[in-house]
Parts: structure tokens; C-alpha cells; sequence
């Protein structure tokens, strides 16, 4: 075997039926890719069951599946041509098993998309064409088959062909060919029919050598989703797949969302053989890094220059398998990549049925076989890419309960985008605006307030401690005595986040979220603004300006820079 | 890449997942080629490490080769190996007198059973393959069993883009297949490629050689001269024999195997 060679996976899908496994297992007969004694085994079962002699039998390798003849699940298979290895995807029909059908589409490159010509196109013929434009399998050819029963008709054919074009035109699905075939009877399949001197193509099998490989994933921007981290022995290793790009020794790297900037200090490996400088989208790796942050599962590496986005609110389109509907306002677990988290379906902005293409506006629920647009709110902060600039980092499933209940695809970011910046752990959030900068604008003769960038700052997140008109120091609370909840920042970084009434004092400098020193220097101190504050609870909102007059300094910490006028203020962290 | 290195890629991304997400994880080792590649693999995943326990179940019947072998490997790559004995069955007098099919039974599955329930494994490591017959063909890489290490293969939980499955009730097993898409061929390119040492008895001795290993009595060896990989590779080339024709279980019936894997065999 020649290991250098090319790999194309191809998918066979279609109505129930019409002919999917037969052409897969007429193809592995033709080719001579069957091990000795394969036919024979079916014609032996054939017989046993009482049945004619069926090719599907060679896929369909349940007992279940056999006896009623219809595939139930998917199941690969490989074989060859003079210029490349192929595995071939058989998928299911029925409607009852769709999940399985896209859990073997999921995997490939191309797909033939089959029709009987008797019956014409069926629900599944339109459904299974919708799932490959969302699985974003643009190499297709349409099979026509069991010609045979047409009397190999060119004009039928050309029905056929008219009327699917149209249906898979509206999906943005541009079939290659359509190859009149019939699989039963081995036409058109390795070598062209006698009997139907109309068509001008090629046979199957020398058609899909022209289907083109995607070319690599190498020269993308970098998305490296962390895997694991481990700490075996005295190396500290990050561990994941590389999903699209290249990264060599020495490269600055960003981390996102927690935005820390390192550079790679090792690529690491076992055998002496694997050792390399460089390493590429496709590849399983562990590297070492120059500054030991704490980082884990779920993070994005990337170049500075190219990181992926960061949103907790996105649009996407998915398709839904799952016993129950997909519904607003419950709680799912959402996998990107490496990452997982808590998400809800925000708003359902359409339902659409896949066979006839006819929408339903702002459902409130969708059903299982649907396919949905919807805004997609997570927790916390995800990191992806729009799936038509990345497909690897720009899908995701959706767990409910103990399954994989959706997948869809990020087709952009929702209007609403976060707007402030925050501190979280877990369910509490403090919104902080200390990162905000102030100016005195010289042109417009007063002060103006610039916004640092949103962000959301987790635990373990290096903090923007120093800004152009702000210092605070590297150890100080945050004190939000609204929700009082209390953020211990620690060597710059969020260490936690905690109740006020579990902290006591200490000899460190406290902030309100708005960056205002406030003024406790002893425990004393302490005390009377915990009885202040308290009483501050009881009272209403006019007490508050008392309060802060009081407790707090807003200057402390902060001076006011001159500048001529506002321009380019949009400002970075510089972390 | 070439075509073993996107294989391996894969393999290892599979193992990091299990590794990840299982706290109780175990690699099943058959001493075969198959299972001493995933321990290869094991060993690149973790840069040389291997944080979870192999486990033999032995059926006493093995070839005493594959035993000293074990022993032998265990030893050089550092590995915490579990053997586990159906021993109430070998007791009652279980061998495959009994019954291919229901020997089989006895000291694998039930064997593997048992091992599971006593360190309460959450996710197994096996080393079976889509090519090698039609029950596997049909497997997911994350493969969910009830308590009773059963396989409900009518109605398998979606799989795709390499999200696994990783949730299930408690007492539930997930069998995680990291080599299901390579074939008979990748396997011996592959420990061609990486030098990996096998038991001897899959190079031909006096004109034969066992091609697919499992237990003395029920493995059948094949005529053969080769004794390199190389040679091995050479000779698939050219044969259209199916690689588990010399296992007997497998040709009791059409549906033997798929009966053995729904109550939980391998
Ligand atoms: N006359 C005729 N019958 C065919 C042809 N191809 C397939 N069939 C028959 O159509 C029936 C269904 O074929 P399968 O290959 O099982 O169909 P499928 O699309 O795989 O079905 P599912 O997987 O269950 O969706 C079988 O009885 C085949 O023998 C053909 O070219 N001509
Ligand atoms: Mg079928």
C-alpha cells in the first residue's frame, strides 16, 4: 500500500429504498474489493431468508436490517481506485433514522445523492439534500436509479434532473453531474451502459475520481483548541488537534477568551522520529509554553494577529434529532471544539421544513427533523469562527440530557453583543467599569469617558491592572455592594469571587466596580462599612451619593490625562 | 501528513477525549497487534506515559507465548496491567467443549463483565476495527453499554464531528474504539513504520503462521513464510482471504458475532 496516497470520504444518501446500499455494494463488487467468500455469505443468507440475492446485504450487516431489508445504521467502508483510496458512507433512508444518517454525512468530503427513477424524488431526497448544504458538502453528484424500471428513458431522467436542480439551486447545492444508473444490474456503475447511448458522462466510478479534494486546512489561521493539560513529569504540556493553521517554536501565541499572549517554548513528542519545529491543522500535539498560566480545556491558542471570535451570543442554523422539541428559555449543553457549556436557545428566529422549504416565523419551538435559525446565548464566553471561514471551529452539537440532540453552524454574530465588561465565576457577575479611562478633551473643553473593550474576565484571567490613566495594585478587592459580592484580585489576576459576608478585613486596597478607592484602612474601618452598608440596603436610593461620598475615592487610583480631541480612543487591554 | 499520520492523529485525539472525560478508565490488551498498537498509540497520546490500567481478560486458553509476552511488555513500556479470571466458570469446567459460542460467553464477555463491575470502569478502550466484520462495521467511536454491558445497536446515539458521546446514567459503560477506522493493512504499515514489537507467533514458523490471535483452541493458523512485516504486508497484498476466516466463533452462524457484541463481547 501506498501511504502517500490521497483519502476522499464519500457519503451515499437519499429516500428510503431507492437504492443507497445496493450502489455501494455493487461498486465494492465491481471493483473487486470484497474479501473471498463475501458474496457467497449473502447468497447463503439470501437463501436462508428466503429472499433474492441482495448487494445491500454486504452493508446491511444486521440481522434487524437484513430481515426487513433497510439500512438502519451508517457503516463505512473502503476501497480503491488507480488514484486514490475512498471510503464510502453508507447512510440510512428511513426518516426514523436520520440521526444516523447525519452522524455518517458528518464525515465526508462529497456525496452521491440517490433517486429511484420510478418513483421520482421523495421527502428524504429533499431532506438529506438539506442536510449536506448544512453540513456544508458542496461536492455532489445526483445518482438517477433503477433506470431499468423506466426502460432507461432519457426524457424521464430529464425530468428528474430539471425538477431536483431547482429544489437544490434554493439550497445553494450545485450538483456536479447527474449519472443516470442501475445499480442492481451493474449500469453505468464501472463502465458505461449499452444501453443508454444518450449519456454523455462518465460511469460512476471514474466520476467520483473527478470529485477535487478540499485543499488543507495548514495555511488558515491558527485555531488550536486546547485538549488537556498534562503535568506527567516536570514537563507541563498542552495537549489538543490542531484545527486549522501552522505554529512553530518560538511563535507568539494569544489564549483566548482569557487573552494571555506567551510564546511556544517546546513542541514535544516520545519517539526521536517525531520530533519537529513545526506543526500543522490535522495533527495531534503537545506543547510547552514560556509563561505557566493556568490554562485548560476548552481555550483557543491562535496567533495574535489572528484570533477567533469571542461572543456568548451567536446566530446559527442547526437541525434538530432529538426526542423532544427544541425549546426557548431550557437549559442544553453546547460542544464547540473542545469547549462546553451551558447555552439556551435565545430567540427561534425560523423553523423550516426541510422538504418543502416552507418557513415558519419566530416557532417557539422545532421539532425533531427540523431544521431552525437561532440566536444561541451561552453562558460564558465561547470561542469560534463563522462556519463558512472555518468549518472545524465554526460547528457544534447540542446535548439535552444524555444525547446529541442538534448540530448546527455559526452563520454569524447576533446584533446584541456583550457591551460591558465583567467578572464571573460561575453564576455571580460583577459588571466592573474600572477599565473605563477618562480624559479631559482639550478641543471639546471637558471630560469624556472611553470604555475599555468589553470582556469577560473568569477566574484564573489576568487582569488589565494598569491602564493609560488608571493603576491599580497588583493585589486588591472589588467590592460590589449592590449584589455584595466581593472579587479578590490576586497577582493581577481573578482569583475568586465570593460573598461580602464570608470576607473580613484585609490589609489590602478595596475598589467599587466603578474603580473608587473606598476608604477602609483598619478593621474598625472594616466593621463600620459593613453597618453602613447594611443600613445603606434599607434605606432608599437618595442615601446612596451620602454613602459614596463618604467611603469613597474616586481619584485614588485614577488621574485625568489631557488630550487634543477624541480620536482613535478605542482602547486595547494591554495584558 | 500521509495517510498513517492522519490515522494516528485521530487515534490519539480519541484516547485524549476518553482520558479527559472518564475518571475510571481502562484499556482492554489482548496481547494482539491490534491492542499493542493502541498501547504504541497510549504511549505517543501521553508522551510516554500511560495514565490508565491495561486489563487481560484471560481465558487460560491462551497461547502460552502471548502470556509470557505480556508479562514481558508490561514490564518494558511500565504499565499497571489487570488480569482478570472468570474464575467461577473455569471452575465449573467452562471450555470451548462446552460450545464455541458459549465458552466465548463465559470467560470473555462475562469475564470482561466482571472486570468492569469490580472497578466500576465508566469508559473501556478497545481495539476493534470496521473492516474486521459486520457488527463492528456498524459501531460508533464512543459506544454506549447498559449495566449489564449491553449494546442496543438499533438505536445508537448520534455521532458527529468528534463529539462523543460523554454522558450517560451511572452504572452505564461507554466502549471507546480509538482504531475503529483503520484496517487490517494500516495496522501492519503501521507497526512497520514505528518498529512496534509483537508476539512471535505472528511470523511464520515451519510454514505457518497465526494471522488474527485469540485462544489456542478456537485460532486456526494460516500457511505462510513470512516472517517480517514486511513480508506480512507483502502477503495481504496478494490474499482475498477475510482476516478472522481462522476464527471459529465467527463462522457458528451468520449473526454469531452480533449476538456475542449485544451481550457485551468485544
Ligand atoms: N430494479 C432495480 N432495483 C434496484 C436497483 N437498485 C436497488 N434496487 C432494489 O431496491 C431495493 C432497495 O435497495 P437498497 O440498496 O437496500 O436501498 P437503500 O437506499 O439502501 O435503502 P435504505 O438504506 O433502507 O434507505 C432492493 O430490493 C434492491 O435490490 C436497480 O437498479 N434496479
Ligand atoms: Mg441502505
Amino acid at each position: 500500500m501506498d501511504i502517500a496516497r490521497e483519502v476522499l470520504n464519500i457519503v451515499v444518501v437519499g429516500h428510503v429504498d431507492h437504492g443507497k446500499s445496493t450502489v455501494i455494494g455493487r461498486l465494492l463488487y465491481d471493483t473487486k474489493s470484497l474479501p473471498e467468500g463475501a458474496i457467497d455469505r449473502v447468497k447463503k443468507i439470501a437463501k436462508e431468508k428466503g429472499k433474492p440475492f441482495e448487494y445491500a446485504y454486504l452493508l446491511d450487516a444486521f440481522e434487524e436490517e437484513q430481515k426487513q431489508g433497510i439500512t438502519i445504521d451508517t457503516t463505512q467502508l473502503q476501497f480503491r481506485t488507480d488514484k486514490r483510496d475512498y471510503v464510502i458512507i453508507d447512510a440510512p433512508g428511513h426518516k426514523e433514522f436520520l440521526k444516523n444518517m447525519i452522524s455518517g454525512a458528518a464525515s465526508a468530503e462529497a456525496a452521491l445523492l440517490i433517486i429511484d427513477a420510478n418513483e421520482g424524488i421523495q421527502e428524504q431526497s429533499k431532506r438529506h439534500g438539506y442536510i449536506l448544504s448544512l453540513l456544508g458538502i458542496q461536492k455532489a453528484y445526483v445518482l438517477v436509479n433503477k433506470m431499468d424500471l423506466i426502460q432507461y428513458s432519457e426524457e424521464k431522467f430529464n425530468n428528474i434532473k430539471q425538477e431536483m436542480n431547482e429544489f437544490l439551486h434554493s439550497l445553494h447545492v450545485y450538483p456536479l453531474k447527474y449519472i443516470p444508473v442501475s445499480a442492481f444490474h451493474g449500469e453505468n456503475i464501472t463502465a458505461l451502459s449499452d444501453k443508454m447511448p444518450w449519456y454523455k458522462g462518465e460511469p460512476v466510478l471514474e466520476a467520483i475520481d473527478l470529485f477535487e479534494k478540499d485543499k488543507g486546512l495548514e495555511g488558515k489561521p491558527l485555531r488550536f483548541p486546547i485538549q488537556d493539560v498534562y503535568k506527567f513529569d516536570n514537563r507541563r504540556i498542552i495537549a489538543g488537534r490542531i484545527e486549522a493553521g501552522t505554529l512553530k517554536t518560538g511563535d507568539e501565541i494569544l489564549i483566548s477568551p482569557s487573552n494571555k499572549v506567551t510564546k511556544v517554548k517546546s513542541i514535544e513528542y516520545w519517539v526521536e522520529k517525531d520530533k519537529t519545529e513545526s506543526i500543522s491543522a490535522g495533527m495531534s500535539v503537545g506543547i510547552t509554553v514560556e509563561d505557566e498560566f493556568f490554562n485548560q480545556r476548552g481555550e483557543f491558542i491562535s496567533h495574535t494577529y489572528d484570533a477567533p471570535i469571542t461572543a456568548d451570543t451567536f446566530k446559527a442554523s442547526l437541525f434538530w434529532m432529538g426526542k423532544n422539541d427544541l425549546v426557548k428559555n431550557k437549559e442544553y449543553k453546547l460542544k464547540l471544539a473542545t469547549q462546553e457549556v451551558e447555552c439556551e436557545i435565545y430567540a427561534i428566529n425560523k423553523v423550516i421544513d426541510a422538504t418543502t422549504l416552507e418557513n415558519l416565523e419566530n416557532a417557539s419551538q422545532a421539532k425533531t427533523n427540523d431544521v431552525a435559525e437561532v440566536t444561541i446565548k451561552t453562558k460564558r464566553e465561547i470561542c469560534f469562527d463563522e462556519f463558512k471561514n472555518n468549518q472545524n471551529t465554526g460547528r457544534f452539537v447540542i446535548v439535552d440530557g444524555y444525547d446529541v440532540c442538534g448540530g448546527g453552524i455559526v452563520t454569524g454574530l447576533a446584533q446584541e453583543r456583550q457591551s460591558v465588561s465583567k467578572f464571573s465565576k460561575q453564576d455571580d457577575e460583577i459588571v466592573v467599569k474600572c477599565f473605563d479611562e477618562y480624559y479631559y478633551v482639550l478641543s471639546e473643553g471637558g471630560i469624556k469617558k472611553v470604555e475599555g473593550v468589553p470582556h469577560s474576565f473568569n477566574i484564573g484571567d489576568v487582569i488589565p491592572s494598569t491602564g493609560v490613566t488608571y493603576e491599580y495594585p497588583a493585589d486588591f478587592n472589588v467590592v460590589d455592594i449592590k449584589k455584595r459580592l466581593v472579587a479578590k484580585i490576586r497577582k493581577s489576576k481573578l482569583q475568586d469571587i465570593t460573598s461580602f459576608d464570608e470576607c473580613s478585613y484585609e490589609s489590602i486596597p478595596s475598589i467599587d466596580p466603578q474603580g473608587a478607592f473606598i476608604k477602609i484602612h483598619s478593621a474598625e474601618d472594616f466593621t463600620k462599612f459593613a453597618i453602613d452598608l447594611a443600613k445603606l440596603q434599607q434605606s432608599e436610593n437618595s442615601k446612596i451619593a451620602a454613602f459614596a461620598n463618604e467611603w469613597f475615592d474616586f481619584m485614588k487610583f485614577r488621574q485625568i490625562r489631557y488630550l487634543n480631541e477624541t480620536k482613535s480612543l478605542e482602547i486595547e487591554y494591554q495584558i | 501528513m500521509d495517510h498513517l499520520d492522519r490515522l494516528e492523529a485521530q487515534s490519539i485525539f480519541i484516547l485524549r477525549e476518553a482520558y479527559k472525560k472518564f475518571g475510571k478508565l481502562g484499556m482492554l490488551w489482548s496481547i494482539g497487534k491490534d491492542s499493542t498498537v493502541m498501547l504504541w498509540l497510549a504511549k505517543k497520546a501521553f508522551f510516554g506515559h500511560c495514565p490508565f490500567p491495561f486489563i487481560h481478560v484471560d481465558t487460560t486458553h491462551k497461547i502460552p507465548e502471548m502470556i509470557a509476552f505480556r508479562d514481558r511488555m508490561a514490564k518494558e513500556y511500565n504499565i499497571e496491567l489487570i488480569v482478570h479470571k472468570n474464575q467461577e466458570a473455569l471452575d465449573a469446567g467452562m471450555g470451548p467443549d462446552k460450545g464455541r459460542l458459549v465458552c466465548c460467553k463465559a470467560l470473555k464477555t462475562d469475564g470482561l463483565q466482571q472486570v468492569v463491575t469490580k472497578y466500576e470502569f465508566e469508559g473501556l478502550i478497545l481495539g476493534i476495527r470496521r473492516d474486521e466484520e459486520g457488527s463492528r462495521s456498524k459501531e460508533r467511536v464512543f459506544s454506549e453499554r447498559n449495566k449489564d454491558s449491553e449494546w442496543d445497536y438499533t438505536n445508537q446515539a448520534p455521532e458527529l464531528w468528534d463529539q462523543f458521546k460523554t454522558d450517560f446514567p451511572k452504572g452505564n459503560h461507554i466502549r471507546v474504539h480509538p482504531i475503529l477506522h483503520w484496517n487490517e493493512m494500516d495496522i501492519w504499515a503501521y507497526i512497520e513504520r514505528e518498529k512496534i514489537e509483537l508476539v512471535d507467533l505472528y511470523f511464520a514458523k515451519n510454514g505457518k503462521r497465526y494471522r488474527s490471535l485469540g485462544c489456542a483452541p478456537c485460532t486456526g493458523q494460516i500457511d505462510s513464510n513470512a516472517v517480517t512485516v514486511a513480508q506480512i504486508i507483502e502477503e495481504l497484498k496478494n490474499t482475498k482471504v477475510g482476516e478472522r476466516a481462522g476464527r471459529a466463533q465467527d463462522q457458528e452462524d451468520s449473526y454469531a458475532m452480533q449476538k456475542l457484541r449485544k451481550d457485551g463481547y468485544m
